[in-house]
């Protein structure tokens, strides 16, 4: 093979500020859609151990939606056929007036799609807890918000605590799927190297490396929000 | 105190409480007991509404138990419950089981919950141990918990359903002795035991079921000295010769 490596390339200007631009890309759109899709997973879990028929109806509703459509279908859905649905008005600020309308939408589409995952780990994690706790806040005169306020939520996060690193560290990975509707993000910057340079192999080795940085970063935070969160005395339960 | 008049309870097509009238006056201790699966659990369950039930009346404090809503949470907060396996809160200490629902159901400030807390715990003899959690405690040891937990919100009355059944033997006592007290202060109990001991000491009167039913609902003396039914004899002489 006749490849001149050339990996200078990598911390010469403007490529250095490729890769710097795509690593803060992709980990503030990781980290804005995990944040929408903890807070919407965690509402749709909750919904789904209610007693009422419609709640519970609906977040199973969301559930099988997302999960049954793969994540890219989902990118170009919100992207060029949402808008198109949308009131006119609505359609236009989200192209026009909207800053960054790539960004915003790869956030939707990430973390609308990551809730319904979210959502089940947060539904198993209540099924979970034994009866008896949910007994014991409503003999204490608990309301049904307060049970799960200080009993199951508590207890259902720190179980899934291990299944969440998992999902938090994929959304990550899934962000790169971004690149298809123009976000600028680490894949998409390593790509932008190779078409200038022609030295795909240096760009994309970079691209590998900060991924790995990331996740592994991920899970070294991880182990400390597990560790914070044992119960103690509870040994050989994992977590909860 | 509280009122059950010919209470109806369904599972499906299966009657697991038939007609079951009985009382527990202010200050009164009533233990119930029966053979496992005659509704034992279930019946002490509807009394706080954590069981629902199809027929019949069950009043507490002049007040309907009803099958949900605010009134129902607010009659919960004032009946205690203790529970066969404690269910304390695994992940609280021991200080903050006991002052959850005082802050957040009696919206007591917490140094006051505090204060109360440290009281109860004492009390029970657990004190040195606020720090902990539930699972670096012996089964004894968090049934006084959960008891001073139940304690802690100045409740009228105290339901118990088989409180020492999960106990090591070597434990039963400490929490009996902790019930006994409670019962010679005038506290309102109604008891689901096995411990004919405690009843012996304790109760006024026993409740005795069978298959759903309340087959005999006597003082205590009458029903140890001479129970009516060939039932409730044959219980009784398989308990007390076990
Ligand atoms: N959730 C339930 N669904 C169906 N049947 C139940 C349920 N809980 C209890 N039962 C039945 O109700 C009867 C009474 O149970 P229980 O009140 O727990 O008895 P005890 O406390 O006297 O042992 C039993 O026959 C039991 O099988
Ligand atoms: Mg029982």
């Amino acid at each position: 093979m006749n490849y001149n490596w050339n990996w200078g390339i990598l911390f010469r200007e403007p490529y250095l500020g490729f890769l710097i631009t795509g690593v803060i890309t992709t980990i503030q759109l990781a980290l804005i859609a995990w944040v929408v899709a903890f807070v919407l997973g965690s509402v749709l879990g909750v919904m789904r151990t209610l007693p009422s028929r419609i709640a519970s109806s609906i977040a199973a509703v969301y559930v099988e939606v997302f999960r049954g459509i793969p994540l890219l279908v989902w990118f170009f859905l919100w992207f060029f056929v949402v808008p198109e649905l949308l009131p006119r008005e609505w359609g236009r600020w989200l192209k026009r007036d909207l800053p960054d309308p790539e960004f915003w939408t790869a956030v939707v589409a990430l973390g609308l799609y990551t809730a319904c995952r979210v959502a089940e780990q947060v539904r198993a994690g209540i099924q979970a807890i034994p009866r008896g706790q949910t007994m014991a806040g409503q003999a204490g005169g608990l309301s049904q918000a307060q049970i799960y306020r200080y009993i199951l939520l508590p207890l259902a996060y720190r179980r899934i605590v291990p299944v969440l690193t998992s999902e938090f560290m994929t959304i990550f990975k899934n962000s790169s799927l971004a690149l298809t509707i123009g976000v600028l993000e680490l894949t998409a910057q390593a790509r932008q190297i190779e078409s200038f340079t022609f030295q795909g192999f240096e760009a994309f080795t970079a691209a590998t490396v900060l991924y790995l940085v990331i996740t592994l970063t991920v899970t070294v935070i991880m182990r400390q929000v597990e560790a914070r969160t044992r119960i103690p005395g509870l040994l050989g339960q994992k977590g909860g | 105190m509280i009122e059950m008049h010919e209470v109806d309870k369904w599972y499906g097509t299966h009657n697991v409480l038939k007609r079951c009238t009985t009382h527990v006056a202010k200050g009164e201790v009533v233990v119930v007991c029966g053979p496992s699966g005659s509704g034992k659990s279930t019946l002490i369950k509807t009394v706080n509404g954590l069981e629902p039930f199809q027929g019949g009346r069950i009043t507490v404090d002049g007040q309907a138990v009803t099958t949900s809503g605010r009134d129902l949470t607010r009659l919960r907060a004032r009946i205690g419950m203790v529970f066969q396996s404690f269910e304390l809160y695994p992940h609280m200490t021991v200080l903050d089981n006991v002052c959850l629902a005082q802050t957040v159901v009696l919206k007591r400030p917490r140094s006051e919950a505090e204060a109360k807390t440290e009281a109860l715990l004492r009390r029970v003899g657990m004190i040195d141990h606020a720090r902990k959690h539930p699972g670096q405690l012996s089964g004894g040891q968090q049934q006084r918990v959960a008891i001073a937990r139940a304690l802690a919100m100045d409740p009228i009355a105290m339901l118990f359903d088989e409180p020492t059944s999960a106990l090591d033997p070597e434990m039963i006592n400490e929490v009996l002795d902790v019930m006994t007290e409670l019962a010679l202060e005038g506290m309102t109990m109604m008891v689901v035991t096995h411990e004919m001991g405690f009843a012996r000491r304790v109760a006024h009167r026993v409740v005795f079921m069978d298959d759903g039913q309340i087959v005999e609902d006597r003082s205590k003396d009458a029903f140890f000295d001479h129970p009516e039914t060939d039932r409730a004899q044959l219980f009784l002489s398989k308990i007390l010769h076990h």
